[in-house]
């Protein structure tokens, strides 16, 4: 069988402009060769910076960001995409080569009917005319699964889900027929629940199409339900290449290995879990626009111990955590501390009560102020609630920086001057900088690579050893609950559905809501995605 | 920050201010005569003894230019600096605090900006005794309304970081947050905006001086300068159009310096290389 695309030897390379220094020639892929057959799927897996949506887009012959292809040949069907000038790779692109990007929010605009813009690429081409990229795009809207292909194209993109844009936008690419479609991260920012729609349709759709595809991401687990092959990338160099079954089963690179097998810690619950430090009694919250956001909420959390609380994004989650600081008054309920009920609003509260609990967020990009050093970041909390100052501040500074496993080199550096794990370990000893009794962390490692992750899972772990810290743990990954929760909660739309000691809320019998959750977390294992398909639609035959 | 990295037009503008600010220094040393000593006949032309010429009343005014450096750059400065004080003080107050006090001082601020600043000052001025203190507060006051604009703006945009959130969270006062949370945060567009407003206080001082209510005579500022002189264009006299050059020049280096400043300033993830 000929190969569709072939690439050998790309080599890109950008101009790269790090702050305080002068700008420097850097190369992002070196050397990375690969071929992909009509029909098949090749994941392109890796940690941020490896380049992998660099490669996805060396496919339509585009450098981002001033990345410049500057070796190697990108052949399609017999013609070299790099070879061609800008009226020959015009026909290209968006007609034999499409894109599906990341944030379909982002990539569509927001002032023409979903409809127009899925046809757009196929009749300015001159494809197909006005009537048949219609007929076309209604089709495929009905292989994606979407509700009421009729009219689907006649919405705005603010009138639909995310989970439903990231599939018109798969329509849109797939409506001119090309020859390869390039998935860039499409599930990514999608919930759980929504991310096994979505990629059930986007396989559907290839099956039905034969399209190929380069799939990128950077979570194994997803990737192994998609693909024929998997090409594992680190620092723009090629780590392993191999079938599907060849890198999930027998991996033969350490890296690789590594990613196979992150996150396998699983933490024993702690038996006794009566006597509560912090605990909500059936607080509800709204925003000022009368708009409910928790209802009738009460949990509680052991001293020492791990709570859970996950939930999809709009869950009330992070509005719970709100709650608990005072950043957001309770409308009714009450939270209570140590045995204590704590003022609702955050300005009523004592000093002492602030130091004792800390949040962790999840941009730690964004929770710290650029303009301040290391060494002011943490050392702000040691002055205000400790008075420290001078000498004896540095040296706990110091004490704090080898706590969260960073050397004293970095106390002078600014935010902008670390890496994202590094960041959210200063994010880290900030808050264990008050002496809290109680952490809140609000999805701390979801912006993270895996292995960066899982470091800071390690480190938070071994600090609630160290300290008898107890964390509020707010996370959509269940694979963390597993790893690190004594007790768990589940939220969904505000209310809490599930909450007890780990053991008993992540076993059976479950609600509905759980068990999609539950279901819907990819396994790394070949054929899950079928499975899942299969047992949904045993039990909707069933019903 | 590298001397190499600034362009060579930020030079020429720098150049230019500091000769400015030199003449305003050290006027009595470098100015050939007195600032209001007559040395000649009325409108006497330009020759090697006196470089500009003289004035309507025999005064040279190349000496006059120097001295008059002194009280443009004094008054445009001194306003500049408080209007900027007042501006940002007020509206990080506003930005942080929201509610009420931001609703009231912001509708008192488009109040005070609904009425055109020109018209504003000269009744005010008119009322008010003439007093070279009075004249900068006025001036900086009606200045600050601009500075308050910008100044919220920026604030509010950086009042919704997690990291402000972070410092309410810990109980810090509005102080620590305007001061040491927003304030560094927004620095680059206001000192170009610094840069900008002192250029529009030496042209509105000019305006003023014209008008009669700036610098009273006999001392010398370069809008009086204009004033005194304009009645000799109509005979052919240039004598007006060298402290309006001087003028011009010197808005266009400052203009110069903020252009390079406003390159600069670049999104909140810099961290050492920008101001």
């Amino acid at each position: 069988m000929p190969e569709l695309l072939s690439v050998r030897n790309l080599r890109i390379e950008a101009v790269s402009h790090p702050p305080g220094e002068p700008p420097r020639r850097i190369t992002i892929v070196d050397g990375v060769s690969f071929d992909l057959q009509k029909g098949k799927v090749l994941g392109l897996i890796g940690e941020s910076g490896a380049g992998k949506s660099t490669i996805g887009l060396s496919a339509l012959a585009y450098g981002r960001g001033g990345a410049e292809i500057t070796g190697g040949e990108v052949i399609l069907n017999g013609t070299d995409l790099l070879t061609l000038d800008n009226t020959g790779i015009r026909k290209v692109r968006g007609a034999r080569v499409c894109y599906v990007a990341q944030s379909a929010a982002a990539a569509f605009n927001p002032a023409h009917r979903l409809g127009d813009q899925v046809i757009e690429a196929s009749v300015r081409h001159g494809l197909m005319t006005k009537e048949e990229a219609r007929k076309r795009a209604l089709y495929l809207f009905g292989v994606l699964g979407l509700p009421s292909p009729e009219t689907f194209g006649n919405r705005f993109p603010h009138q639909v889900s995310g989970g439903q844009l990231q599939r018109a936008m798969t329509a849109m690419a797939l409506c001119s027929n090309p020859e390869l479609i390039i998935f860039d991260e499409p599930t990514t920012a999608l919930d759980v629940t929504t991310q096994i729609d979505v990629l059930a349709a986007i396989k559907h759709a290839i099956e039905e199409t034969h399209t190929a595809a380069l799939y990128i991401t950077h979570d194994l687990a997803v990737v192994a339900q998609i693909s024929d092959h998997i090409m594992v990338l680190r620092h723009g160099k090629t780590v392993e290449y191999g079938s599907v079954q060849q890198i999930i089963e027998a991996p033969t690179q350490d890296y690789t290995r590594a990613l196979v097998n992150v996150r396998q810690t699983a933490r024993m619950e702690a038996s006794d879990q009566t006597s509560p430090l912090l605990k909500s009694d059936n607080v509800s919250a709204q925003y000022g626009n009368g708009f409910k956001v928790l209802h009738g909420v009460s949990l509680h959390l052991c001293k020492g111990q791990t709570l859970a609380i996950v939930g999809e994004s709009g869950s009330g989650k992070s509005t719970l955590a709100r709650v608990i600081t005072g950043l957001l008054p309770p409308s009714e309920g009450k939270i209570t501390f140590n045995g204590k009920t704590l003022a609702p609003a955050l300005k009523n509260r004592s000093r002492d009560d602030l130091r004792r609990i800390q949040l962790i967020y999840q941009m730690a990009d964004t929770a710290m102020n650029p303009r301040q050093t290391v060494r002011d970041i943490i050392g702000r909390p040691l002055t205000f609630y400790d008075g420290l100052r001078g000498a004896a501040k540095t040296a706990r500074v110091k004490e704090l920086l080898e706590q969260i496993e960073m050397s004293n080199g970095f106390i002078d550096r600014y935010p902008a001057e670390l890496s994202g794990g590094q960041k959210q370990r200063v994010a880290i000893a900030r808050a264990l900088a008050a002496k809290p009794e109680l952490i809140l962390c609000d999805e701390p490692t979801s912006a993270l690579d895996p292995l960066v992750a899982e470091g800071i899972l390690k480190l938070l772990m071994k600090l609630q050893e160290e300290e008898k810290l107890s964390y509020v743990f707010i996370t959509h990954d269940i694979a963390i609950v597993r790893a690190i929760a004594d007790s768990v909660a589940v939220m969904h739309r505000g209310r809490l559905v599930r909450f007890g000691p780990k053991s008993q809320a992540l076993s059976p019998p479950f609600d509905d809501y759980t068990d999609l959750l539950l279901k819907s977390v990819p396994e790394m294992e070949i054929g899950w995605l079928e499975r899942v398909l299969d047992t949904r639609r045993m039990e909707s035959a069933g019903n | 920050m590298r001397l190499r990295e600034i362009p060579i037009t930020a030079w020429v503008g720098m150049f230019g201010i500091a000769i400015a600010f030199f003449c305003a220094l050290f006027a009595p040393l470098v100015a050939p005569y007195g600032e209001t000593e007559v040395v000649g006949g009325v409108w006497q032309e330009a020759d090697a003894q006196f470089f500009f010429g003289l004035d309507n009343l025999g005064r040279d005014i190349l000496s006059r230019l120097i001295y008059g450096a002194r009280t443009t750059l004094f008054v445009a400065l001194a306003a500049t600096v408080i209007s900027f004080s007042l501006g940002i003080l007020l509206s990080f107050i506003a930005a942080v605090s929201g509610g009420i006090i931001d609703t009231a001082f912001s509708r008192f601020n488009d109040l005070m900006m609904s009425i055109p600043t020109l018209i504003f000052a000269l009744v005010v001025l008119a009322v008010l005794p003439q007093h070279l203190i009075v004249l900068i507060l006025v001036m900086a006051i009606l200045d600050s309304t601009r500075v308050y604009r910008l100044g919220r703006a920026v604030a509010l945009d950086v009042a919704v970081m997690e990291f402000v959130e972070a410092a309410k969270l810990r109980g810090e006062g509005t102080t620590w947050i305007i001061f040491r949370e927003i304030l560094p945060n927004t620095l680059s567009p206001l000192l170009a905006e610094f840069g900008l407003r002192f250029a529009f206080s030496i042209l509105f001082l000019s305006t003023l001086s014209f008008l009669g209510l700036g610098i009273q005579p006999p001392a010398a500022d370069w809008g009086g300068m204009v004033k005194d002189n304009k009645d000799g264009i109509i005979f052919g006299i240039p004598a007006a159009l060298v402290p309006g050059a001087a003028i011009a020049a010197l808005a266009v280096c400052v203009n110069l310096v903020v252009d390079w400043l406003l390159k600069r300033t670049s999104s909140l993830k810099g961290g050492r290389g920008d101001a």
